[in-house]
């Protein structure tokens, strides 16, 4: 486990193995889209309440988890920098960021657009909003931070510090809505006893949370070539390519 | 749509555009670095 661990985390290895998996990942998260844009779009019903304009939960739930999780990777590749200084994982924090601060501002967006017509504003000062949009600072800072250190083992390690700080936002973002009072609902898909939302919907938006999951490795796998590339430029095995 | 075309299009309008711009400007820098490093083995 330990070699397996070792030898994934030796750049020229990685860069060959992203590779290899880029395009197998494409088509895995195509078929995902498809299926879960179908279900969403086409075969789900109607909401008894909001109508067609729920659909917009099908991008903007899947969005919103996917800034909280690649936030999670990041704080762990942060800790892992810190602990045992690994190459790849300030790689990988770096490329997670700009992929993760896309996500979101999708999450705010999308959710601007949904709360429009329910809410009759596209904006409230509310607890989860306000932290989701402390989460999209978060991940410009880090992407600022690092293009302002020239040295990138430097850079690596103040942005996994400031990663591991920021951390503390996830749980505040997550249970906001039973801490505060909130115009945002309450959770409806992750109380896995009872979800309080309809399988016909449930279903196309699981489809897209995993399309989005698969989406993050597929873009942070081009992203860390790239990165890769540019770090070790000099490198043998790159002179090699 | 049912009256919420203008919420909905939109929407899946940006996610579509945030997901191709997440996986085409890494690849389009991922060419241009190769492009470079031969380039440079070429004047080496």
């Amino acid at each position: 486990m330990f070699l397996w661990f070792h030898k994934l985390g030796s750049p020229p290895h990685f860069y060959r193995i992203a590779g290899k998996w880029i395009p197998w990942l494409s088509w895995i998260f195509l078929v995902l889209l498809l299926a879960g844009l179908y279900g969403g779009l086409i075969e789900a019903p109607p909401d008894y309440q909001q109508g067609e304009s729920y659909r917009i939960i099908f991008v903007h739930v899947p969005a919103a988890w996917m800034s909280l999780f690649i936030y999670v990777v990041m704080a762990f590749c942060g800790a892992v920098i810190i602990i045992w200084r690994m190459k790849l994982a300030e790689v990988v924090l770096i490329s997670s960021a700009s992929i993760g601060a896309s996500f979101t501002f999708l999450a705010l967006a999308t959710g601007s657009l949904w709360g429009k017509p329910m809410w009759g504003t596209y904006w409230v000062w509310d607890a989860r909003l306000t932290s989701e949009l402390i989460l999209l600072f978060l991940y410009l800072g880090i992407i600022g931070l690092h293009n302002a250190i020239d040295d990138k083992r430097v850079a690596s390690r103040a942005v996994a510090i400031l990663a591991l700080v920021g951390v503390v936002n996830i749980p505040i973002i997550h249970y906001s809505v039973e801490w505060w009072h909130s115009l945002h609902q309450g959770a409806t898909v992750t109380k896995f006893d009872k979800p309080s939302i309809h399988w016909s919907m449930l279903i196309p938006l699981l489809l897209m949370a995993l399309a989005f999951q698969v989406y993050y490795v597929l873009a942070l796998f081009q992203k860390c070539r790239v990165e890769l590339l540019q770090r070790e430029r000099n490198s043998k095995w790159v002179e090699e390519l | 749509m049912g009256g919420y075309a203008i919420f909905v299009w939109p929407s899946y309008a940006l996610a579509a555009l945030v997901l191709w711009l997440n996986w085409y400007l890494p690849r389009k820098q991922h060419e241009k670095e190769l492009r470079q490093l031969r380039r440079r083995h070429k004047a080496e």
